[in-house]
């Protein structure tokens, strides 16, 4: 995967929130096989300093750091976290958020177009999470997002690709790579995702809440995989009715 | 002051890099926003901090 012209072995990308430990969150890192990992960006807890931090878990020799936009609801918030999140990381990477709605956490794309512009203006490399509508995704094209990041399904509902249609749409109509961000639930939810054309998968709750979450990351590398290597083969055509696959002549006991 | 949204005593002429130090905060892990500019790490030294400034101190966090 070659995102803003960096090469990435790994079509797996993988949140660092809900884990039941950080030494939970590092094991299922390194059993994703993934290269990159997302990190939020918060104010310094000043009452409890003893707390671990969530840096000594990721190593960044092997793991890329992308800082998210999360919980920010203004192109103004988005873009202020995102320059403070380049300072943090000393990296120009940003996984954009701008929230539209707090049930659904669906982002409110005019905000995320606007703040696209402003951060790909100031040098940032913008990895935009967005809807599964093409006129979006184009727009964000235009404004000079690195990749698209559209939806399956809301965040942290494990729903998987709800609109796959749109999503194809969406891989047909902009030449910059497309990730599918928030919805996964389980591996088939992958593995389709990357079987429409999908060019990465971006996850955190279908791995940190599965009950064995070290197997389900394991479980994701291999859906991944699987789901490109299909993509990649040239699917069957899909049909409406049967066309047998023994043939049809020599069976026994027919008569003419 | 402020500091990430809460009022804070400090001495006059405190720099952000022993505001730093005092609070445990190793800078090179943080960003830090002061009076809603982005202070370089190179600047914390020489950053005074006076009164009525507004600091955040922000650093990486478990996320999606």
């Amino acid at each position: 995967m070659i995102v803003a012209g960096r090469s990435f072995r790994s079509r797996l990308i993988v949140g660092t929130g809900k884990y039941a430990s950080f030494s939970l969150m590092k094991a299922c890192h390194e059993a994703t096989g993934t290269e990159m990992v997302t990190v939020a960006v918060r104010r310094v807890n000043l009452s409890d300093r003893s707390k671990e931090s969530l840096l000594d878990y990721i190593d960044r020799e092997r793991f890329m750091i992308l800082p998210n936009t999360a919980a920010c609801y203004t192109a103004d918030d988005a873009v202020r976290t995102a320059r403070l999140g380049r300072e943090a990381g000393l990296s120009d990477w940003v996984k954009l958020e701008v929230i539209g709605d707090e049930k659904t956490l669906f982002p409110d794309t005019e905000a995320l177009v606007a703040a696209t512009k402003t951060l790909v203006a100031e040098g940032f490399v913008v990895l935009p999470y967005t809807n599964d509508d093409v006129v979006v995704a184009k727009k964000l094209e235009a404004a000079g997002a690195a990749a698209v990041m559209p939806l399956g399904a809301p965040i942290g509902s494990g729903l998987g690709i709800q609109n796959p249609g749109n999503l194809e749409l969406i891989r047909e109509a902009i030449s910059i790579p497309m990730i599918v961000d928030a919805g996964v639930g389980t591996a088939s939810d992958a593995t389709v995702a990357m079987e429409l054309g999908a060019d990465g998968v971006l996850m955190n709750t279908a791995i940190a809440e599965a009950r064995d979450p070290v197997k389900m990351a394991e479980a994701m590398k291999l859906a991944v995989e699987s789901g490109r290597l299909a993509f990649e083969a040239g699917r069957m055509p899909r049909r409406r009715y049967a066309s047998a696959s023994s043939p049809l002549e020599g069976v026994v006991g027919a008569r003419r | 002051m402020r500091l990430n949204g809460e009022p804070r005593e400090l001495p006059p002429g405190t720099s952000v890099q022993s505001l730093l130090e005092e609070l445990g905060c190793d800078p090179n892990r943080v960003a830090v926003e002061w009076n809603r500019r982005i202070l370089r790490r190179t600047e914390f030294r020489n950053a005074l901090v006076s009164e009525g400034d507004e600091l955040e101190v922000v650093t990486f966090v478990g996320g999606g």
